[in-house]
This record gives structure tokens, sequence and C-alpha cells, in this order.
């Protein structure tokens, strides 16, 4: 555990991180967007707990903010997959390519 | 190098390759699935940093919730077993360099940094009574503002994707014979 120093998690996380960023610069379907930023909030939390576990370890703020990461996640995603079914439905295709009405 | 190390990098091993499988195979149902190792290995590092509670949150909301939503609208919407087109090859170069150029520039920032540690350490122990506790306090360390600031968007939010993906009503059309 203490053989571990903080900069290997939090290299860890940039690299979660970026790979999700490259998710979402390069995919043009909405899910797997959704899926990178998922990623993304994940890279986060581990941050905020590596940060909390070893810096403060008398204080619990770190997996309190990840707690409701998660949460705000979570309502995320929800309404995110709603707004998807919801545009299938009205255009037949979930590629951001083909929602361009509100464009210009 | 004690076991503890190895098992961190075979952990961030794990993390970094099924997440780099999610962001780059061309088929989504596969997509969705490298996802749930991914969030599956952090949910594992998060038990190796001894925060159990942290790690069965992430298990339950992740994996139970949020993957398993994935995959119903995959199977609403596409065709799983298509492959998606291959991203354009210019913008598949310029995403590689931002992302490369971005994790060159942060772990340069970090590898400079000094982080400092306390000097003797209280013993990190991550206690369920002590997050109930101060979830639900309104003295110096307490979040009870936050907490019900969550459970009252968690409830908008519901009741929002309820609202949006609701059927349409047709316009009745009245038959005339």
């Amino acid at each position: 555990m203490t053989g571990i120093p903080l900069t290997h998690i939090l290299f860890l996380s940039t690299a979660l991180f970026f790979i999700g960023a490259y998710g979402l610069f390069t995919r043009r379907n909405m899910i797997t967007m959704l899926m990178s930023v998922e990623l993304m909030l994940n890279s986060v939390n581990i941050n905020f707990v590596a940060f909390n576990k070893y810096l403060y370890p008398d204080k619990l703020g770190g997996v309190f903010f990840s707690i409701f990461i998660i949460t705000i996640a979570a309502a995320e995603a929800a309404v995110a997959i709603a707004i998807i079914i919801n545009l299938y439905r009205s255009h037949h295709s979930i590629d951001v390519e083909d929602a361009s009405e509100m464009k210009y | 190098m004690s076991a503890a190390s190895i098992i961190f990098y075979i952990i961030a091993a794990f993390i970094l390759g099924t997440g780099l499988l999610a962001v780059t195979t061309r088929k989504i149902f596969r997509a969705s699935i490298w996802l749930l190792f991914s969030l599956i290995g952090i949910a594992s590092l998060y038990f190796w940093m001894q925060l159990e509670f942290l790690a069965a949150v992430q298990i339950i909301v992740y994996v139970g919730g949020i993957v398993v939503l994935i995959i119903f609208s995959i199977f609403l919407t596409i065709k799983s077993g298509e492959e998606m087109p291959k991203p354009i090859f210019k913008r598949n170069i310029f995403a590689i360099l931002a992302a490369l150029s971005g994790l060159a520039y942060t772990a340069r920032q970090i590898s400079l940094y000094k982080f400092q540690a306390p000097e003797n350490p209280a013993p990190f122990e991550l206690k369920v009574s002590d997050i109930g506790r101060q979830m639900l306090s309104t003295t110096d360390h307490g979040y009870l503002l936050p907490f019900e600031l969550i459970s009252m968007l968690l409830l908008a939010a519901m009741i929002g994707c309820i609202v949006i993906a609701l059927k349409q009503k047709e316009p009745v059309k009245t038959l005339q014979s």
C-alpha cells in the first residue's frame, strides 16, 4: 500500500481521462459518446479518492465528492438515454451528424 | 516490489486496456461490455485502496445500473451486431494528437509538483457510520445541504426522463367508412 506513490495513481487517472477524451472526439454515435463521458467521470473520482487518502487522511471530503459525482452521473446517464431514445424515434438514427437542425 | 504494488499495476493495466478497447472497438455491444470490465477494474482499485463502501457503491450504481441502462438503449435503438463506420482518418489523427499532448502536459505537471503528504499521517479508515453521520449533520463537516439538493436533483431527473421518453399520443384519426 505504501509502496505506491500518489503520482502513479494520478498518472493512471490522467491516462483514463484522456482515453475517454479520445473516444469523445472520434465517436459519432451518441451512446458510445456517453460511455466515453462515463470513463472521464470515473477517472475524476479516482483522483478525488486518492487525494483524500494520501494527503488528507483525517477528513472525508474526497469520498463525499465521489459519492455525489456518482449520483449525478447516474442522473445524467438516465436523462441522456431518454433523450437518445426520443431522438431515435423522430430521426431513426442516433448519429450526431444526423441531428443538425439546431446547428446554425 | 511488494505484492500490493504488483496488484496495483495489474489493476491499472486492466483498467487502461479495457478502457482503450471500449473506445476503439467498432461493435457497439462489445464496447459496452469492455466499459463494464473497466468499471469493475475501477471498483477493484477502490477495494485496493481499502474503500469498501465506495467500491460497493461503484459496483451497484455503475455496473448494475448505468451499464445495464446503456445495453438496454443499444437494443432499443441500433442493430447491435453491425460494425460502426471507421472514424475519419483526419479526425482520428487530430484526436490522437490532442489526447497525447494533453496527457503529456498533465503527466509532466504531476511529476513536477511536489505533493506535501502529512508528516505522520493518521491511519485512513472509512467507516460507513461516519459517512452516514456526516451526511446528515449540519455542523462543520456536515453535508446535509448537498445531500438534500442531490436527492431533489435525482427526483427531478427521473421525472424528466419519464416525461421525455413517454410515447407521444398519436392524433386520433376519425374513421369515415
